[in-house]
């Protein structure tokens, strides 16, 4: 029962992108196409699924002061794996994807459950955690890129849809109409689940949480 | 000459690192609440990015040469992680005042994806040492731009009040943001 619980929190209620408000970079750079966005997600949850696996196989191998840069070789050597997964079997998708596909790597999400999940818990567990996380990113980047496509080209997948093809709002598929959509997307969901949208964008699990807290309160002065 | 100028100006206005290329959001967001902080964070990310890539470049030309190119991902994350702790290193020791100021900003820059993208763009893109340099150069400057620019805008954000509830905080933050973007889109098509 637990363990399905593991699972299927990020659907949902604890959703990365939408909830949780983590990994950012990608939600907005890839999501131009729905497919873009199911490849994205696809993509960071084998590497999640991978790492968290990993991680909480060596957690008690790995030091303590020197566990960051551990679980970054384990997450880009995993990332690495998928670049050459993707380009030899999708290489349009390797294509479209580009730069963000090396920058999974950096993903806060990734190092985010290694540090709060895969360190702490048994290999079972973590692996359900990364699944479901990587699946609730996934379908997140999904809408996000579904939204986007229908009004920024009038296709969805591709596919033509009849009227909205012929005069698409072109600005949503450019970078403007990423942020404006997903500052929407996080507006409705607030709505939907009667909480005040967050103050800040998400920091658990942020390696660098503590620095940052401090330069949000403005507590740091230059000299 | 003309090929550097225009690789520093399509990098700090056309293709603006935050604002079309989506990298570096989480500063850009997090940090950009506090105007004084934008500087010092700005001033830390162009110092990083052009270690990174003075860093990175040789690295790479190494990993060519052992017909290793797939490693540049591993690589070059785990030079940036060590080469940010050993500048913190050095200048506590070295400058104290300069690590007064860019001291806390410099770990939030190792996980940063505009450092690592950056490197990495140079690296696609076929540029030169000098134009590498140049590139991330104004790849910094267009970050600290965009962050004070935004930093600017969101102060009036947040001093109104007339905003709908299920607006406020992060979603009006990003609408914004879109309109920053929308902005600097106006750049488009000045070198082509």
């Amino acid at each position: 029962m637990s363990n399905l619980k593991e699972f299927t929190k990020g659907f949902i209620k604890e959703n990365p992108t939408l909830v949780t408000l983590l990994g950012m970079c990608p939600t907005l750079a890839v999501t131009t196409q729905a497919s873009n966005g199911i490849g994205m997600g696809l993509a960071t949850t084998f590497v999640l699924l991978c790492s968290n696996v990993v991680i909480s196989l060596l957690k008690k191998v790995i030091p303590d002061t020197v566990r960051l840069p551990c679980y970054i070789v384990i997450i880009a050597g995993f990332v690495t794996l998928i670049e050459f997964l993707l380009e030899g079997f999708l290489p349009s998708l390797y294509d479209s994807l580009g730069i963000f596909l090396s920058l999974i790597t950096v993903n806060c999400i990734i190092l985010g459950r290694a540090e709060v999940f895969a360190s702490k818990n048994k290999v079972l567990p973590s692996a359900l955690d990364g699944l479901g996380m990587g699946l609730g990113f996934t379908l997140s980047l999904t809408l996000m890129g579904s939204v986007r496509e229908i009004l920024g080209s009038g296709t969805i997948f591709g596919f033509e849809i009849p009227f909205l093809a012929d005069s698409p709002m072109t600005v949503f598929i450019l970078p403007a109409g990423g942020f404006f959509t997903l500052g929407v997307i996080i507006a409705v969901v607030n709505k939907l689940k009667h909480k005040k949208p967050p103050k800040e964008i998400g920091c658990s699990g942020c390696p660098n949480m503590k620095n940052c807290e401090r330069l949000k309160k403005g507590g740091v002065t230059n000299g | 000459m003309v090929k550097l100028i225009v690789i520093m100006l399509s990098a700090v206005l056309v293709n603006n690192v935050v604002l079309s290329q989506f990298m570096g959001i989480c500063p850009f967001l997090g940090v950009s609440k506090v105007l004084k902080n934008c500087l010092g964070m700005g001033v830390a990310v162009i110092f990083v990015m052009l270690c990174a890539t003075a860093v990175t470049y040789p690295v790479y030309q190494l990993l060519e040469y052992l017909n290793a190119e797939y490693l540049k991902t591993v690589a070059f994350i785990l030079l940036i992680a060590l080469f940010v702790q050993l500048v913190e290193i050095v200048l506590k020791k070295v400058m104290p005042p300069l690590y007064k100021a860019l001291g806390v900003y410099l770990p939030l820059i190792t996980t940063n994806c505009a450092v690592l993208g950056v490197t990495i763009t140079n690296i696609d893109e076929g540029y030169t040492f000098a134009e590498a340099m140049v590139n991330a150069l104004g790849t910094g400057v267009g970050f600290t731009l965009a962050l004070l620019l935004f930093s600017g805008v969101r102060q009036k954000i947040d001093s109104t009040d007339s905003i709908p509830e299920m607006f406020k905080g992060v979603p009006s933050t990003l609408i914004a943001a879109s309109i920053v973007s929308l902005s600097f889109m106006g750049f488009g098509g000045l070198f082509s």
